[in-house]
């Protein structure tokens, strides 16, 4: 009988060896005369583990890792097919602490499917939620999202059944579904993780968003950094029209969606929705004035609905179970689960997708098991780029987008990106400035110019700190007036957040902008 | 646009070399009459000839009823698109935040000096391109390198010069 293995074939995964564990568990296989299935699936999102091996064991699922694959003659010596001891045998996945207590309902089927098989998408809870949309009228889906407090997990957080129902009440023959998959915040990696490890989800909850606001296109908008995310949603939706889930007639019901993949050029700015459309358009990514909202005139000048991966990723499930089901999860009126992203300077590496309201604290110590070079964690970015730096004295701030909002920080899209004290927070808040100097899109004078004079002031700073500071007053309150122009006249977030990890730096870590103590 | 008006400008004097005018032409026929083509066809030709030759633009301006500064300003408005030929391989090094946290900010000084370059150039013997990039969504195995397609996670100096050893090897 024919053994299952399961290597992941996640980006990160394959960034740390996987392919070469892959290769070397086929050729140990065949060589020993074992007939093994190799599957290449998600990643569980346990990264310190990676290369993961699954290996379907008379015991059931059985995890090693992390398997280089110099390890992977050993582990057949020792009995691994049967799901025998070995160093690196990790047991059941489902039972490590870091996934025992997770909430996966947006990545139920993340690490534990093939990604790319139809019959594994379905086998696996797969179309629950297309099938009972399909038996609803398009205003009861509308409803459902709504009820179900699913908020846009880009960043923004806008309810996102309100801005269907803004879609579905504009009236046109053209309308448009549009999935912001320009995941461009640093330490942000669910969105890829998602379209690798479970892309079929990505397209059923576009297919369900076509359906209830009356669109038949649909586009998503890919970075061009991500290659293995590219090559998977081009082979799925291959699939998805094979399968008659996309096309002229989605599941048989008469109504046409049609989907393609187009990607970016390494513009951050195109994660911003009228950026993303105007790039789509064929356009320099300039960022427009809204309103008109996107909804209204959004895609070629149509009612749009523009969201990111993980909430259309999430609506399968919000009408496979219900609306009641998903906001039962969650607090105040951040409702359902939200993928977290541990990264960088962590032990535990990982995604944790967990209803809202455990503390950063507890992800950071608890899930994440504090700093990875063992030194202290001094500072915290939370979401992206733009997203404040936390000192520890603010790390029982719960998971909830007011919660983060009350304390000049925001959630975003859930990055959480650990430093040790190590980090120098003059040099991050110069490199904050030299990232929207970088990035801007040069609409708005502020934006434009205004971050590369942060980055003169902050240099100045900086060489102030030698030379006793005499200047330091001067050039902090420059900064700050600086700062209130970007925020206060700047058209996007990106112009009016990029003071945020500026000012959290100067306001947390004020040593950091004085000058050196002489001993 | 003017054509003896474009005849004065050196960069257009010279007619398009036969690859360019081959690329241009198949990502024409592949993408014109789809919606919003200018990115797809942009980076059709990117994928073909390694970069975006100054002489593909007049051609594209054409074939997408465009003026030859609307494509400019896409080309030059994007950071993953190159108007001049890279090395033989290309070296994305991810600068932000995460990576930062693990020691990108080292092995960016590594990388320059060893390769003898600084961001958007071509190492001496015309193997290496290194380009800076921002986020390559492997945060939790940081720092990050996107090689050849190809990306390579937890790298420090040392793992950075086998790297380039396989690299030079193969060039």
């Amino acid at each position: 009988m024919s053994t299952d293995v399961y290597v992941s074939r996640d980006a990160s995964a394959l960034a740390v060896g996987a392919e070469a564990t892959a290769r070397a568990i086929a050729t140990e296989a065949e060589n020993r005369g074992i007939d093994m299935r190799i599957i290449r699936n998600g990643s569980r999102g346990m990264f310190w583990l990676e290369p993961l091996v699954e290996i379907v064991a008379p015991a059931g699922r059985i995890a090693y890792g992390p398997v280089r694959a110099s390890d992977v003659p050993g582990l057949f010596d020792a009995g691994f097919v049967d799901g025998n001891a070995h160093a690196l045998r990790l047991g059941a996945i489902e039972q490590n602490a870091f996934f025992s207590k997770q909430e996966r309902l947006t990545f139920a089927r993340v690490g534990v499917t093939d990604p790319l098989s139809t019959q594994d998408y379905e086998a696996h809870g797969g179309l629950r939620g297309m099938r009972r949309a399909l038996g609803m009228g398009s205003a009861d889906i509308v409803r459902e999202v709504t009820e179900s407090g699913l908020r846009g997990r880009g960043g923004a957080a806008f309810p996102a059944g309100i801005k269907w129902q803004t879609v579905q009440d504009t009236k046109s023959t053209q309308k448009y579904i549009v999935c912001n998959a320009d995941e461009g915040d640093s330490g942000t990696f669910s969105d890829r993780m998602l379209m690798e490890g479970d892309p079929f989800v990505l397209i059923e909850g576009m297919t369900i968003a076509a359906l209830a606001v009356g669109a038949d296109r649909g586009y998503i908008y890919l970075r061009c950094e991500y290659p293995h995310a590219h090559a998977a949603l081009k082979q799925a939706i291959a699939s998805a029209y094979a399968a008659g889930w996309l096309g002229a007639d989605v599941h048989g019901s008469g109504k046409r969606f049609d989907l393609e993949v187009r990607l970016g050029a390494g513009a951050y700015i195109c994660g911003e929705e009228t950026s993303l459309l105007e790039s789509l358009e064929g356009r320099r990514g300039q960022i427009r004035f809204k309103p008109p909202l996107p909804a209204i005139k959004g895609l070629f000048g149509q009612p749009t609905v523009v969201n990111n991966v993980i909430t259309f990723a999430s609506v399968p499930i919000v009408l496979d179970k219900g609306a009641a089901f998903y906001r039962d999860f969650g607090l105040g009126r951040s409702r359902g689960t939200l993928p977290l992203q541990l990264a960088g300077n962590l032990k535990y590496c990982g995604l944790v997708e967990k209803a809202f309201g455990l503390t950063l604290r507890e992800l950071l110590y608890d899930y994440g098991g504090g700093s990875a070079t063992g030194r202290p964690i001094r500072a915290v970015q939370v979401g992206g780029p733009l997203g404040a730096y936390l000192p520890e004295s603010q790390f029982d701030t719960p998971i909830d987008y007011e919660a983060f909002a009350a304390i000049g920080a925001m959630l975003g899209h859930g990055g959480i990106v650990a430093f040790d004290d190590s980090v120098d927070m003059a040099e991050q808040a110069r490199f904050a400035m030299e990232f929207c100097a970088v990035e801007s899109c040069g609409k708005c004078t502020p934006c434009r110019i205004g971050s590369t004079r942060g980055v003169e002031v902050i240099d100045r700073i900086i060489a102030d700190k030698s030379r006793a500071g005499i200047d330091r007053g001067k050039n902090l309150a420059l900064l700050s007036d600086l700062c209130d122009t970007l925020r206060h006249g700047s058209l996007c977030a990106l112009g009016g957040l990029a003071p945020d990890p500026v000012r959290s730096a100067v306001q947390y870590f004020p040593e950091d902008f004085a000058p050196r103590t002489i001993a | 646009m003017n054509s003896t008006r474009a005849q004065t400008n050196p960069e257009s004097s010279a007619l398009p070399t036969p690859q360019t005018q081959r690329a241009v032409a198949a990502a024409l026929v592949a993408w014109k009459d789809a919606p919003g083509a200018l990115l797809p066809i942009l980076h059709a030709l990117q994928d073909a000839i390694g970069h975006i030759p100054p002489d593909a633009l007049p051609l594209i301006a054409h074939g997408l009823n465009l003026s030859r500064a609307e494509v400019h300003g896409v080309v030059s408005f994007y950071h993953y698109f190159r108007t001049r030929p890279a090395g033989k391989h290309i070296v994305y090094l991810c600068r932000a935040e995460a990576c930062q946290s693990m020691g990108a900010r080292a092995l960016e000084a590594h990388a320059k000096r060893s390769l003898g370059v600084d961001f958007h150039e071509t190492s001496a013997d015309g193997a290496v391109t290194l380009e800076p990039v921002y986020c390559l969504g492997n945060c939790a195995c940081a720092p990050s390198l996107l090689v050849d397609g190809q990306l390579h996670g937890r790298v420090d100096a040392a793992a950075f010069d086998a790297l380039i050893q396989t690299l030079g090897v193969h060039a």
